[in-house]
C-alpha cells in the first residue's frame, strides 16, 4: 500500500495536532542544553529555558482543556506560548502558531496541502511581527526554504510522508546555514560581526519543529 | 562543572523570592508575587493621574521595580532573569493602575520587550484603555540601523521614568507625559564597560570568557559581549572612552544630567572614581554636569564595570528631576 498522495486528503485531525506538540515539547526538552549554549554564544543563553517552559505549559493547556479541532489546538499552543515565555520567542512562536490555527479554521480534518497553507500563514504572521527577512539570521531563514519544500513535494505528487521528510531536512540544513550569517535582528544584532561563526538559536528551535511535524507525519495512523 | 555561588534557593525560583522580598521590605508598594507585577499599595491617591507602567526582564535591579512609587512608576511587570515578561501581565498592571487619564508604557528597545507591550497595548485597547508606548533607545554601542535591531535601552530609562513620572504627578495629559519621555530619550545617550562577565542563575556559567587584562567595550545590559574586546586601561582612560561615544553621538556642550552606573558588581568606591574621571572629561569639552547620580540602578547582574548616560539638561527637566519621589531605589524631597 503506497502513501497518500498530495492530491488525497490526508486527513489530520486534532490527535495529529496534538502528536505534533507533544513531539515538538520532547524535542525541546531533550535539546534544552543545546538551544541554551547556542544563544549563550550570540543572545543571552536562555532561548532553551524559554521555549522549554512554553511548551511544558503548552502541553499542559491541551490536557487540562483538550481542543475540539486541529485550529483549535494551534491557537491554544499559540495562546500558551505569548503568555509564558516571554521575551522574543514568546510572541514569535505564540504567533507562528496563532496564525497557523486560525488560518486552519475549525475544519475537523485538513489536508497536507491546506496545513501547509496554513503554516504560510503563520510564517506571514511571523514576518510581520518581527520584520525579518530569510539572511538576518533568525527561526524565518528555516521556516522559508523548509514551507517552499514542503509546498513543491506536495505540488509534484510526492508522497505526504516524502513532503514533509523532505522539508524537515530542508529546515535542518538551513540551520546550520545560518552559522556564517551575520544577525541583523534581535539580540544577537548587538554582536555584528562578531555574530558570525555560530548557528542562530531560534533557527535550531525551528529545525526542531518542522522535524517534529515530519514524525507526526510519518507515524500518524492511517 | 561547578556553578557560580548564588544567594539564591533555587534558579527557579529566584524572581518569585526577590519579589517577596522586595513586598516583605518595602509596605508602600503592592507585590503581586504569582504574577509579578509591582505596584504603588496606596493607588487611591492618583485618581486622574496618567499611570505609568514599565517592565523587563529580572536581573537589572533595582529596575524597574525599585522605581514604583509617588513621583515615577504607577506598576512595573518583572519577567525572567533577562526575558521580557508576557503580554498578560502587562495588561494586568495597567488595569490595575489606570485612573482614566490613560496608561504610558515606557519600553526598552529590546525585540522583546518590543513585541510585548505592543501585544499588551492591542489587549488594552480592546479593554477600552488608552495607552502610548515610548520607547528608550540610548546605548551608542549599537549602530542604529536597518542591520541591528536598534539601539538598546539602557541608563536613560531612568531619566526618563523619573522625569516623565514627575510630570504625570503634576496632573499632565497622556500626550504631555509621553512627549517629555520621548524628549527624555532623544537627548540622552549612554555607553557601557565591562571587566568581566555576568553569571544567570540559570546558566550557572559565566556569560563570556575574557582573559586577564581584557575588558569587554560597548555592551548592554544582558551579559552580551561589546562591540569590541579591548586591553585593561586605568579608569581615566575608560572614563574617557565612555564619554568620548556618548559625546560623539549628540552635542552635549552645557547643562547635563549624568548617570555614573555601576553594572552590579563595580563597588561604589571605583563607581566614584569613574565619576571623578567623567566630570573632568566633561569640564574639558564644555559640558556641566547639574545634577548625577552615581551607584547601581540599570545592572546586569553580577556584573563588573559601568556605564556613563547624560541627558541635556534644561531648565524644565531639571525641576521634574528635582520634583520629589518616594520609592525603593530613588527617594527624595518627599
Amino acid at each position: 500500500m503506497s502513501d497518500a498522495h498530495a492530491g488525497d486528503a490526508a486527513g489530520l485531525e486534532v490527535g495529529f495536532f496534538l502528536d505534533w506538540i507533544e513531539r515538538t515539547a520532547s524535542a525541546v526538552a531533550a535539546e534544552k542544553e543545546r538551544l541554551t549554549s547556542l544563544d549563550a554564544a550570540i543572545g543571552d543563553g536562555d532561548h532553551g529555558t524559554n521555549l522549554d517552559r512554553g511548551f511544558t505549559a503548552a502541553r499542559a493547556a491541551l490536557e487540562a482543556k483538550p481542543p475540539e479541532f486541529p485550529g483549535a489546538a494551534l491557537v491554544q499552543v499559540g495562546t500558551t506560548l505569548i503568555s509564558s515565555v516571554g521575551g522574543a520567542s514568546g510572541p514569535l512562536y505564540g504567533t507562528v502558531f496563532r496564525r497557523t490555527g486560525k488560518a486552519l479554521g475549525e475544519a475537523e480534518s485538513v489536508s497536507a496541502r491546506e496545513l501547509a497553507d496554513a503554516i504560510a500563514a503563520g510564517l506571514a504572521g511571523v514576518q510581520k511581527l518581527g520584520g525579518a527577512s530569510v539572511g538576518d539570521k533568525t527561526m524565518v531563514d528555516v521556516f522559508v526554504p523548509a514551507l517552499d519544500a514542503l509546498l513543491a513535494g506536495l505540488a509534484d505528487g510526492a508522497s505526504v510522508d516524502g513532503a514533509f521528510g523532505a522539508a524537515a531536512d530542508v529546515a535542518e540544513s538551513a540551520a546550520r546555514s545560518t552559522i556564517p550569517l551575520r544577525a541583523r535582528k534581535g539580540r544577537a544584532s548587538y554582536l555584528g560581526e562578531r555574530s558570525e561563526g555560530h548557528e542562530d538559536p531560534g533557527a535550531a528551535s525551528a529545525a526542531l519543529l518542522w522535524r517534529a511535524l515530519a514524525e507526526s507525519v510519518g507515524g500518524r495512523a492511517r | 562543572m561547578s556553578s557560580m555561588k548564588k544567594l539564591i534557593n533555587s534558579p527557579e525560583s529566584v524572581v518569585s523570592d526577590a519579589l517577596a522580598g522586595l513586598a516583605a521590605a518595602h509596605p508602600g508598594l503592592t507585590v503581586d508575587v504569582e504574577r509579578r507585577i509591582v505596584r504603588r499599595a496606596a493607588h487611591a491617591s492618583t485618581a486622574g493621574k496618567v499611570a505609568l507602567v514599565s517592565g523587563g526582564g529580572s536581573g537589572h535591579e533595582p529596575l524597574h521595580a525599585g522605581f514604583v512609587g509617588p513621583g515615577m512608576l504607577d506598576a512595573a511587570c518583572a519577567g525572567e532573569v533577562f526575558t521580557s515578561p508576557v503580554p498578560d501581565q502587562m495588561l494586568a498592571a495597567a488595569q490595575a493602575v489606570d485612573a482614566g487619564a490613560g496608561v504610558l508604557f515606557l519600553v526598552k528597545n529590546y525585540t522583546g520587550d518590543v513585541l510585548n507591550f505592543q501585544m499588551a497595548a492591542e489587549l488594552l485597547e480592546d479593554e477600552g484603555i488608552e495607552s502610548r508606548s515610548v520607547l528608550i533607545n540610548d546605548d551608542v554601542a549599537v549602530e542604529d540601523s536597518l542591520y541591528t535591531a536598534g539601539r538598546r535601552g539602557t541608563g536613560a530609562t531612568l531619566f526618563a521614568e523619573k522625569i516623565a513620572g514627575a510630570l504625570a504627578e503634576r496632573g499632565a495629559d497622556l500626550a504631555a507625559v509621553a512627549g517629555v519621555a520621548e524628549r527624555v530619550n532623544a537627548t540622552s545617550r549612554s555607553f557601557g564597560i565591562a571587566l568581566g562577565p555576568c553569571t544567570t542563575p540559570a546558566a550557572g556559567q559565566p556569560s563570556f570568557q575574557l582573559g586577564e587584562d581584557e575588558i569587554e567595550v560597548g555592551i548592554g545590559i544582558h551579559g552580551e559581549p561589546g562591540r569590541r574586546r579591548a586591553p585593561m586601561a586605568p579608569a581615566a582612560e575608560l572614563a574617557g572612552l565612555a564619554v568620548e561615544a556618548v559625546c560623539a553621538d549628540l552635542d552635549f556642550t552645557g547643562d547635563a544630567i549624568a548617570l555614573v552606573n555601576g553594572m552590579g558588581a563595580s563597588p561604589l568606591l571605583e563607581l566614584y572614581v569613574v565619576y571623578n574621571e567623567v566630570q573632568a572629561a566633561l569640564k574639558s569639552r564644555g559640558v556641566s554636569i547639574v545634577r548625577n547620580l552615581v551607584g547601581n540602578y540599570v545592572t546586569s547582574l553580577d556584573m563588573p564595570g559601568f556605564s556613563v548616560t547624560l541627558c541635556r539638561a534644561d531648565a524644565d527637566l531639571v525641576d521634574l528631576w528635582d520634583a520629589p519621589v518616594n520609592t525603593p531605589a530613588l527617594r527624595w524631597g518627599a
